[in-house]
């Protein structure tokens, strides 16, 4: 009977832990989304395809899903200097947004769960913190 | 029957909701035969935003991110005490230009993004300093526009002098297209025109209008970053970012209404209208529009004996498609364009130096001049 309240117990807790990270990260990629509209859109476009040869794409881009840390630092001081997205060398300047840590965390879970996109490792304002210049 | 009739009718439906555009009548070229190459002469620059020429042949160049640099035989000195720059979005240190009088007065007037202390967002300002050594002294704020807002877009900016001693400059519509571009008691998404010392001259357009920002000469306008006098006629010329297609050439007329975003020849970045007409009375056409949009940035004409073929054309900045843009012009008619200098990378600013060279700032690279190939 106490094995089974204890695993009761664990069951329960998990799902309402993994309910509230969801409603969490959902909220996170819907304010996200108000920011991408505002700093990102111009030149990513509404789609995250970007613009050949100039702007990389942020949809189904390698670069951003295996470079973590790299896109958080490329969006919170500029990025500067070739990068490789999709087997394609971009070599252009990103100027750094301005944005606030809980605002890049934002709308980094937003485009890293967007136009087939896939993140579930949620991107939190101190893991934004911690990436340093 | 009725099942294909109603597929026909979700068709039709479908097709316009996805505006129909009309490209740009004229489109843009490759250069047959091309007499110039660009040469590097300041590397090493990240945003070089804005750029003027002081009468030692020295150049002063704002980068976006906040410095101020004077390159000067061959090096680049870091200008002190330049205001504090607000870096958000768009914004940013924008353009600078020098007094047409500099000689006489040494006055230097910039515009920007500022902050408060309180960190409230922005908003696009003008001021003017003389250069003292490496140093800026003298500042003076001339404008500041209000209110403030954390949105990133849209903050202008360029500066220009007409032959009368005006001085204009633009602002964006910062990011509130259904609020500010049509309220002249509002600032953001116009063209202002001040003396040179930052007061509003006695005949500009609005000073009788209750409540309105008199120094506004123009509005309806969406986000000007190129702005120049025409030096055959003395008129001012602008062109403004369209959002997806829809960027716009200007002559600037006192009190006109310019039509953002009431009328448009460009849709939403998604694709969806934001208004059915591209005209209507009281309100200004373009002398040109481009679709797709370039994302102009800097403009000048060229009036110079370097570059004879080209008397009298149009040089825009592509920052979307990393190429120069030569406009050819008839009777104020856009009649050819050209792409020089094809994939040399983000295209922000184009200006014609005193000494009659053409001078290309491009983001991530530096200063290329136009020279005669060998």
């Amino acid at each position: 009977m106490k094995v089974f309240i204890t695993f009761l117990v664990v069951v329960v807790s998990t799902i309402f832990f993994k309910t509230t990270q969801n409603k969490t990260l959902q909220d996170s990629i819907k304010r996200g989304e108000l920011v991408y509209q505002d700093f990102c859109v111009s030149c990513h476009l509404p789609n995250g395809e970007g613009v050949k040869n100039v702007y990389p794409p942020l949809a189904k881009s390698d670069y951003l899903i295996k470079n973590r840390e790299a896109s958080i630092h490329g969006i919170k001081y500029g990025q500067n200097g070739a990068i490789v997205v999709n087997g394609k060398t971009y070599n252009n300047v990103m100027p750094p947004m301005g944005l606030s840590d809980d605002e890049i965390a934002d709308v980094m879970n937003y485009i890293t769960n967007s136009w087939g996109n896939k993140n579930e490792k949620m991107i939190t304002e101190t893991e934004v913190n911690n990436i340093k210049k | 029957m009725k099942n294909s009739l109603s597929i026909f009718i979700i068709i039709v439906i479908a097709f316009q909701a996805c505006a129909q555009q009309i490209e740009s009548e004229v489109k843009a070229e490759n250069p047959t035969n091309i007499n110039y190459i660009s040469e590097l002469v300041v590397p090493d620059l990240n945003i070089p935003w804005g750029m003027t020429f002081l009468p030692d042949g020295s150049m002063l160049i704002t980068e976006k991110a906040g410095e101020l640099i004077h390159f000067k035989d061959g090096e680049k000195i870091t200008i002190e005490n330049v205001p504090d720059i607000y870096l958000r979005g768009q914004g940013g240190f924008l353009d600078i230009k020098v007094h047409p009088d500099y000689e006489t007065n040494g006055w230097i007037y910039m515009t920007f993004a500022l902050s408060n202390e309180d960190d409230q967002g922005g908003n696009t300002a003008l001021i003017r300093a003389k250069l003292n050594g490496n140093s800026l002294t003298q500042v003076e704020q001339l404008y500041k526009a209000e209110p403030n807002t954390k949105k990133g877009q849209h903050w202008g900016s360029r500066i220009e002098f007409d032959d009368d001693g005006y001085l204009y400059f633009s602002i964006g519509d910062r990011g509130e297209r259904d609020i500010n571009p049509q309220d002249i008691t509002r600032d953001g998404g116009k063209i202002y025109r001040l003396h040179d010392d930052g007061s509003v001259p006695e005949s500009n357009p609005f000073i009788e209008t209750e409540n309105a920002k008199t120094a506004i000469f123009s509005y309806g306008h969406r986000n000007a970053q190129g702005m120049t006098k025409n030096p055959f006629t003395g008129a001012i010329w602008t062109h403004e970012h369209g959002p997806k297609g829809g960027d716009e050439i200007n002559i600037i007329e006192k009190g006109k209404n310019y039509g953002w975003p009431v009328i448009s020849y460009g849709i939403n970045y998604n694709g969806t209208p934001f208004t059915d007409i591209t005209e209507k009375d009281g309100m200004e056409q373009p002398l040109f529009y481009w679709v797709p949009s370039i994302a102009p940035s800097g403009m000048t004409f060229v009036k110079s004996k370097i570059y004879p073929n080209w008397e009298g054309n149009l040089l825009v900045g592509s920052l979307k498609f990393a190429y120069l843009e030569r406009l050819i012009l008839e009777n104020n008619k856009v009649i050819k364009r050209e792409k020089l200098f094809e994939d040399i990378g983000r295209v922000r600013n184009v200006i014609q130096a005193p000494d009659g060279y053409i001078y290309v700032g491009v983001e991530g690279k530096g200063i290329y001049k136009i020279v005669s190939k060998k």
